[in-house]
């Protein structure tokens, strides 16, 4: 499959990248890993004029920590977070989640910024970042702008990020006791469910959480009604209570061939409490 | 029309250059512009990996990368892994174990192995067959495949 035929560009740095993006308007697309984009492009899903390659930016890459502050830049590959001793240490469920992604070959490519930009319902991270309240640094012509994670993704395939805008990298609090579970498409492994939760726990007991869902409805959220039960409740006995109303609260609900509605509500309880185990585990 | 792009990618250890169009994907320059035919398309959709190549060193599906990605990368296809007349110790795996039938994915899966065991020389079972889970093999039922990658690792563990 051939995709339209376009111009290219390779950023020599950001600055250039966003010039050429105000230049290219409508017609104009941020390639990174292209493992979003290419398919689409191949099947013409995508028909972007230009593309310009941000995908070897120095300014993008990158793994650090200062003061409890974790910031991994948009151009990191998957296989590079999950390899990242930093965040097997102090956010492990970021590298475990990214270990999980796709294939070897997909994570060889593919990237965090492109998955949170590209805000495929049945991607991982963005459940991640929602739960560990990440910030998303984007950059535009005005300057640097920063969204909450829960605030960015806003539908399906649909996030908070102007035409010229580039999303330059995320950053959240180091957090131990956080964890991802999720019933995968076994093709893809895109989430039919997919659950993060992070919890602040003293001893055996949640003092507060963050519980985020994705693949069940049109893009990432919050789990509202699950983190209210969980703040005060002892664990992980406390899980499965805590986790039995999480499908049913949810708005709307996707289906397909994979799984109806009802299927997906039940196993979002499931996966909620199972995620909700592993992250108390580790406290 | 887009206008060419110039790319220069060492390929297998020889610099190839040439004017490409921006569009191409790399198998596409592989086998049609290099005549390297080793390197297949199977789904062409990202998700049966025969056309898996390395590039710098890293797995890949050369069916979702466009040729001006990797200019100026080392790219290393099936044809650049064997020494001269010795194979590959996955090559001469492969052989061995009997790791393939109609051979369509081999190519694939090689690279695939290739890039597993340079992260994890000594793979438990259950980590080759996450290794090669974006390779799809229609004929064998993966047995012989895992075979013929455990013996690369215990022959190269050896050496």
């Amino acid at each position: 499959m051939i995709p339209t035929a376009f111009e290219y560009r390779k950023a020599g740095s950001v600055a250039e990248a966003l010039t050429l993006l105000q230049e290219g308007g409508p017609e104009a697309k941020l390639l990174a890993g292209g493992h979003s984009l290419i398919p689409m492009m191949k099947q013409r899903l995508a028909e972007p004029g230009l593309l310009i390659d941000i995908g070897g930016l120095d300014e993008l890459r990158g793994i650090q920590e200062t003061d409890g502050e974790i910031a991994i830049g948009a151009a990191m590959t998957h296989a590079e977070i999950a390899a990242s001793d930093l965040l097997r240490a102090q956010a492990p469920i970021v590298a475990e989640t990214a270990a999980n992604i796709g294939d070897a070959q997909v994570r060889n490519r593919g990237t965090i910024g492109g998955s949170l930009a590209h805000a495929d319902p049945g991607a991982d991270l963005p459940a991640v970042m929602v739960a560990l309240d990440a910030t998303i640094a984007l950059l535009g012509p005005n300057g640097e702008r920063k969204v909450q994670a829960e605030d960015f993704f806003q539908d399906i395939l649909t996030v908070d990020l102007g035409e010229d805008e580039i999303v330059t990298g995320v950053c959240f609090q180091a957090c131990r006791s956080a964890a991802y579970a999720k019933l995968e498409q076994r093709a893809s492994k895109f989430a039919l469910v997919g659950v993060a939760a992070a919890l602040s726990l003293d001893g055996g007991t949640c003092s507060s959480a963050r519980v985020a869902v994705t693949g069940a409805s049109s893009h990432a959220q919050r789990l509202s009604g699950v983190e209210g039960a969980l703040a005060g409740a002892s664990l992980p006995d406390g899980a499965a209570s805590a986790a039995a109303g999480a499908g049913e609260a949810l708005d709307f609900v996707n289906e397909d061939l994979h799984g109806s509605e009802e299927y997906r509500r039940a196993m979002t309880a499931v996966f909620t409490r199972r995620a909700i185990e592993a992250a108390a585990g580790r406290g | 029309m887009s206008e060419p792009v110039p790319i220069t990618i060492n390929v297998n250890g020889r610099k190839r250059s040439a004017m490409v169009e921006a569009r191409l994907l790399l198998v596409h320059f592989l086998r049609e512009s290099l005549n390297l035919t080793g390197t297949h398309v199977g789904c062409d959709t990202s998700q049966c990996g025969a056309c898996t190549v390395l590039i710098d060193g890293h797995s890949a599906k050369s069916c979702t990368v466009f040729a001006v990605q990797a200019d100026g990368a080392e790219v290393q296809t099936i044809e650049g892994l064997a020494d001269g007349g010795e194979l590959h110790p996955l090559q001469d795996g492969f052989w061995e174990e009997h790791g393939l039938q109609c051979g369509y994915c081999t190519p694939g899966m090689i690279m695939s192995a290739v890039n597993l065991l340079e992260n994890n020389p000594a793979p438990s079972e259950a980590e080759i067959r996450e290794g090669i889970s974006g390779n799809l093999c229609r004929c064998t039922g993966y047995q012989h495949i895992v075979n013929a990658i455990q013996h690369a690792a215990e022959r190269m563990a050896q050496s």
